[in-house]
């Protein structure tokens, strides 16, 4: 495929996503706000799982902690700068990634799944006991973090719209800082390690070191998608570093298509729709969601997404250019 | 505290440890010869608890409500395993992760759907519905020594027929080198169909024990769903010996963490996990990779 | 019709970028009346948030059944105009309540919304709903806070604040002879909530705490606590656990031989709708509750005939909590004749209400939360019969609620 024809659904997608405010009602530009979150949340987990070949299963730990690092320096504040905030959560969560994945990368397969599951469990427990931090009860947040200058806030967060913005364009930084890193040299390392640690290892790589790096940058950038849905719903409490919303995380980054960053997108919107509007067809409603999910391992294993290019290689086959040898391989060899 | 204030604490532990290894043997089986991380074996494990309750409702008799409830836990496993997790041998596990997590929010409704949203509960079989005294003034259920009985029962069963029989000898063939078997003539994916079924109906059979001493509610397997799999994960996957140490080391120290250290009891099991880990990246009797 | 309404309040949102909460007050203002003016016969919208999967699915589905029960004897009718419901599953997830209760209040426009039952999921509730949000009517979620510090004028609650849960009981263990009392109890908002006010009555008057144990919630692995227990030799115990927990902390307690030694005794809910499932096991236990099945009053037995006859079920406090929330909601419309433009008379409406409930006499505290008596129980052939009442008009201190 050109690059044009590749980034022509981008710009579409950008441009709806743009102009969607001035259609949607409010509930649904407050919908979308959260799906752009969990989006954010679910590139990063693919940078691990689609890129480094990191299945994390604690993922919502980092989310949670950026939420929490918001949440806990200023629950009693009049005012929340967002030039100190914003780092905070981003440093918290950068730092529980640093210690969880210098823990964790020495293990590989499902030692790996299980102890980030296992660590990230037990900052949950954490969270959840102790009586410092609210417990379960969580912490809330009675205001929105501010952007001032001179006198004025440019950022208004208050209004659901501008909070849209802002989500959004973390969105796109958060994109365009990943295809920056994957291009750069760093980003074909981890993309090899993927292929075959070994090879890598064996040319002088500090493997271990580049999948530290991966694990301490995907944390971060979910402590941003924590930081962005603590200010945006003004409340966070341990649920959202259970494993049930890792568990979705890798559901939402494998339904989108795993190792493309458009991928986990598309995947957000379809799980958070999904989470909408299947109760309104009936009581039980997770039953369809689980056979959704099993269809889509069983029968699509790259995600919706990659029925966009199946469909675009089945009008060329038509056209008597037959499907490539690596488009059609693909598919089963992944992983 | 006295003495015997520990020595109780130490039984409590040890009938906890076995009752984990119960569960995590079944999870570890899977996982070792057939190479599939199951999160669905606490929904299995659920399922054996409900399988008890609704046919010792219907007979008036827990034996027989296992007796019939085994084979249809282990149909249930059959029909999984044909129909979906048949699929991933080949596959990366982080497909098996995401579709029996799936597979979860399924059970999950089918319980309820079946059975409703009530609490229930297992008579304990009249034969050992006794107890005797171990202080002044705590007793100790029979019931509770049976559970821990048949879980050493099933453990030495399962060690005699990976370890001695033919069928286990081709199970075991059949993890390491499944093409190899394969050319022998042996039927690899029906070989895999039954231990899979197996795995399940050790979960139920878990499941089933436990629910006399249990309530039987739903949502009741996410509790022993995680803690199995730090077990399996501490003794090393596919290893039936690591297994029972791990689902022991993990008895003792939740046992004794709740009475020393209250507020990190929570916390311990997995902080023993990481530790573990940390040393031994593979488990304590895992094979490196 | 709403749809309309929809976009309206959207694109004047969009106009009035920049002052929303002016914009907000206006079109609150505006749409009320402009509502009624349509005609009495425009649907009054009722939105539910109770969760019908996951472990309290039982308690959402006997709340929402009993409210419809009390609906359908006023002839389906609020204050003359008939009801359209809106119907949304909770899963009692916290993580996504916000986004459930935004469904109901920004899409669907509700003009009352109705539950939940998770303490967490009914704070995220109430930091939404308050204020400008539709007339909301919580039917069990008990944390302190929902009619302490979130309490608002339009936030109402027809079920019990944590602290009414555990507050009477320590005058009640006193009187029954116990002083020496450990206290066990699932580590979590509730539980912790219930056990600061147990101790709060029953230090001062004059009782011991041996220990304080609380064990990780939700887990159901109670034998090494109550060897510990066994080991403390206290008069009783005072705990709270429910559900599966509470089937299994009553059975393991029995199992363990400390009947005979130590009394057991806990919030309601240890008892509550669990007699089959725990059997001989709970026969003595005593607990504290604003609600008996065997209570003997005209209302409990109209209703819980009604309710047996129109689901089959036998009613529960949670069925009580909901048939409740129904009366609340059909006093406020009625009093206002189903002109929900009049929110001021109709909150007076309701927040002076005198209900003649099943639990007995119903009326609700300056912070909109119930006052009612509380009844000490014991089980006795499987049934929770009264003992006496524990304490008469129990209120709550409303901490934190500057209303």
């Amino acid at each position: 495929m050109s690059s044009l024809t590749r980034s022509l659904p981008l710009v579409v997608a950008l441009l709806t996503l743009l102009l969607f405010p001035l259609f949607g009602s409010s509930f649904y530009v407050g919908l979308v706000t959260r799906i752009i979150i969990i989006a954010i949340f679910a590139m990063s987990l693919d940078l691990l799982i689609g890129y480094t070949g990191l299945v994390s299963f604690g993922h919502a730990a980092f989310f949670g902690i950026g939420g929490y690092a918001l949440a806990i320096a200023f629950q009693d504040a009049s005012v929340i700068p967002l030039w100190q905030a914003l780092p905070l959560s981003l440093l918290a969560a950068g730092l529980a990634a640093l210690v969880i994945g210098w823990i964790s990368i020495r293990t590989s397969g499902i030692y790996f799944i299980m102890i980030t599951l296992a660590l990230s469990q037990m900052f949950f427990y954490y969270f959840f006991e102790s009586p410092r931090y609210g417990g379960d009860d969580g912490i809330f947040l009675f205001l929105k973090p501010v952007l001032m200058i001179g006198s004025e806030d440019i950022l208004n967060l208050d209004n659901e719209n501008n909070f849209y913005y802002f989500a959004l364009s973390s969105l796109v930084l958060t994109y365009l800082f990943l295809v920056m890193i994957l291009q750069a040299p760093f980003g074909k390392v981890i993309k090899a390690i993927k292929a075959n640690e070994h090879r890598v290892r064996a040319l002088g790589y500090s493997t271990n070191g580049y999948k530290l790096v991966s694990f301490v940058l995907a944390g971060t950038l979910a402590g941003l998608a924590g930081f962005l849905e603590g200010a945006h719903t003004g409340y966070i409490n341990p649920a959202y570093m259970s494993w049930h919303e890792s568990g979705v995380a890798i559901a939402i980054v494998i339904l989108g298509g795993v190792g493309t960053l458009y991928g986990p997108i598309v995947g957000a919107f379809i799980i958070v729709l999904l989470q909408n509007f299947l109760p309104e067809l009936t009581e039980h409603w997770q039953l369809l969601l689980g056979g959704i999910v099993i269809s889509v391992v069983l029968f699509l294993p790259r995600g919706a997404t990659s029925l966009f290019p199946r469909l675009l290689s089945l009008i060329r086959t038509e056209k008597g250019v037959p499907l490539s040898q690596e488009e059609s391989t693909k598919v089963d060899t992944d992983g | 505290m006295e003495l015997s204030f520990y020595l109780v604490q130490l039984l409590n532990a040890v009938q906890y440890g076995f009752l984990l290894f119960l569960v995590a043997s079944g999870l570890t089986l899977l996982f070792g010869i057939m190479g599939i991380i199951n999160l669905a074996h606490g929904s299995f494990y659920m399922l054996g608890s409900y399988l008890a309750y609704w046919l010792t409702d219907v007979t008036g008799n827990l034996w027989l409500g296992i007796l019939l409830g085994l084979p249809i836990a282990m149909m249930v496993g059959y029909i999984v395993e044909r129909f979906a997790i048949s699929f991933l041998y080949k596959r990366d596990h982080l497909y098996q992760v995401l579709l029996t997590f799936a597979l979860i929010l399924i059970f999950n409704e089918l319980q309820q759907i079946l059975w409703g949203t009530d609490v229930h509960s297992v008579p304990i079989p009249s034969i050992l519905a006794g107890s005797f005294q171990l202080t002044e003034n705590q007793s100790y259920p029979v019931y509770r020594l049976f559970i821990s009985a048949a879980c050493i029962a099933v453990a030495c069963g399962m060690y005699w027929v990976i370890q001695k029989t033919r069928l286990g000898m081709i199970i075991r063939a059949g993890a390491s080198n499944r093409e190899m078997v394969q050319a022998l003539g042996i039927n690899v994916n029906r070989l895999f169909a039954f231990v899979f079924s197996m795995g399940v109906a050790l979960a139920g059979f878990a499941g089933m024990l436990a629910a006399p001493v249990d309530s039987v509610y739903p949502g009741m397997g996410e509790n022993v769903l995680i803690i199995s799999f730090v077990v399996v994960v501490i003794g090393g996957t596919g290893s039936i010996k690591g297994a029972f140490v791990g689902a022991m080391l993990i008895g003792l120290v939740s046992t004794f963490g709740k009475v020393l250290l209250p507020e990190m009891a929570s916390i311990m099991v997995y902080a023993l996990m990481a530790v573990i880990l940390m040393w031994r990246p593979q488990g304590l009797f895992g094979r490196a990779a | 019709m709403s749809e309309k309404n929809n976009k309206g309040i959207s694109r004047r949102d969009f106009v009035i970028k920049g002052s929303v909460a002016t914009a907000g007050l206006a079109a609150a203002s505006v749409l009320g009346p402009a509502q009624f003016a349509i005609g009495a016969q425009a649907k009054v919208k009722v939105g539910i948030l109770l969760p019908y999967t996951g472990t309290y699915a039982k308690l959402g589905t006997n709340i929402r059944n009993a409210m419809m029960l009390r609906f359908s004897e006023a002839g389906n009718k609020l204050g003359g105009r008939s009801i359209e419901f809106v119907d949304i599953d909770s899963e009692a997830k916290p993580a996504k309540a916000q986004q459930l209760t935004n469904k109901l209040i920004k899409k669907e426009n509700v003009d009352f919304l109705v539950g939940p039952v998770h303490s967490v999921v009914g704070m995220a509730m109430a930091k939404i709903a308050r204020g400008n949000g539709p007339i909301t009517v919580i039917p069990n979620a008990g944390a302190n806070q929902l009619t302490g510090s979130l309490c608002a004028p339009n936030i109402f609650r027809t079920s019990f604040s944590s602290y009414q849960m555990g507050y009477p009981g320590g005058p009640a263990m006193i009187e029954d002879g116990h002083k020496r009392v450990v206290l066990m109890y699932w580590n979590y908002g509730f539980g912790k909530q219930v056990a600061a006010a147990f101790k709060e009555s029953f230090l001062p008057a004059g009782g011991t705490i041996v220990k304080e144990i609380p064990t990780p919630f939700p887990k159901v692995d109670f034998q090494a606590y109550l060897t510990e227990l066994a080991a403390l030799k206290p008069d009783a115990v005072y705990t709270f656990y429910a559900g599966g927990g509470a089937v299994k902390f009553v059975k393991d307690f029995a199992a363990a031989g400390l009947k005979n030694s130590i009394k057991l005794y806990g919030a309601g809910f240890l008892t509550e709708g669990l007699g089959k499932a725990q059997g001989n096991a709970a026969e003595g236990v005593r607990t504290i509750l604003h609600y008996a099945d065997t209570l003997d009053n005209p209302a409990n037995h109209r209703f819980r005939a009604a309710f047996k006859s129109s689901t089959g079920a036998e009613a529960d406090v949670y069925a009580v909590q909901g048939y409740d929330a129904g009366e609340l909601i059909l006093r406020g419309m009625n009093a206002v004749k189903g002109d929900t433009g009049a929110r001021a008379e109709m909150i007076r409406a309701m927040e002076t209400a005198e209900i003649d409930s099943p639990r007995g006499k119903l009326r609700f505290s300056k912070s909109h939360n119930p006052i009612h008596d509380i009844y000490l129980r014991e089980v006795v052939m499987g049934k929770n019969q009264v003992v006496r009442v524990a304490a008469k008009a129990q209120d709550d201190p409303a901490e934190g609620c500057s209303m």
